[in-house]
């Protein structure tokens, strides 16, 4: 699936960055970052709970797809702002993690 | 400390960043311009990918836990060799910090996602070579080595 499909789809709010015709191919959730730099994959859908700065460098270290915060939570404007200033793409929706992959698993990330 | 020695033969392009202690918010930058500047030389992605995690880690670490250091790139014809040294504190059990999952870090940094002790372990993992030296009030010195055909 396309990071646009879950903007357009499922009403995920684009938070910061642009490229969102990025093809998703994997989905990882984890909120300790060392954990993700050792099993993040190409064109990951990342989807976590940290919104402070350093989470943009695992993302594009790592070629993330995209950057998924669950549950409403709020975004510090500093990753916001670098976030754009660096085209991560960060997307923000109220479900929970669970629910954000029963999407991405019908959607065919398998 | 001491057994650690820069190979400076045939270096095509050396890359030299200085790393602060504590400057979370920079956290990272060294790492990236490393890995831009590997793209940028059509290295390999999966190299390109091993090196962006070795550095980044190395980084995190000197940000952590080190009063401050330095991360110097080798480019070579066969390799990327990666030297990451620091000013202390040092660490005192240098096979319990190879340990996956063993932290020094402090509360906040593990609420940030820090401190999962996985740094050492995954710079050993992804890189070819893997020396660690350290002494407790001199510093802290590795050296890995990505050679471009294997892994």
């Amino acid at each position: 699936m396309i990071v646009k499909d879950l903007i357009e789809s499922h009403a995920f709010k684009l938070m910061a960055g642009t490229d969102i015709d990025r093809e998703i191919k994997n989905v990882y959730s984890c909120d300790l970052l060392s954990w993700v730099m050792a099993k993040g994959k190409f064109d990951t859908a990342w989807i976590t709970v940290q919104t402070h700065s350093n989470i943009l460098a695992v993302a594009s270290l790592l070629d993330f797809a995209c950057i998924i915060i669950p549950e409403g939570i709020e975004i510090d404007k500093d990753t916001i702002e670098k976030a754009n200033a660096e085209s991560v793409v960060i997307l923000s929706t109220q479900l929970e993690t669970f629910e954000i992959f029963k999407i991405l698993y019908k959607e065919g990330v398998q | 400390m001491g057994s650690i020695i820069k190979n400076e033969e045939n270096v095509a392009m050396r890359l030299n960043y200085t790393v602060d202690n504590d400057d979370f918010t920079r956290a990272g930058e060294a790492s990236s311009k490393i890995k831009q500047m590997l793209k940028q030389l059509a290295i390999d992605a999966n190299i390109v990918r091993r090196v962006a995690i070795a550095t980044y880690e190395a980084e995190i670490n000197l940000v952590i836990h080190s009063n401050g250091g330095t991360i110097e790139v080798f480019i070579k014809q066969d390799c990327i060799e990666l030297y990451v040294e620091d000013n202390g504190p040092g660490i005192k059990d240098v096979s319990l910090a190879m340990t996956k999952g063993f932290s020094t870090a402090t509360a906040v940094a593990r609420e940030m996602g820090f401190g999962a002790g996985m740094g050492l372990p995954n710079m050993e993992k992804v890189s070819d070579t893997f020396e660690i030296e350290s002494e407790v009030g001199v510093g802290t010195r590795i050296k890995m080595v990505v050679f471009y055909n294997t892994k």
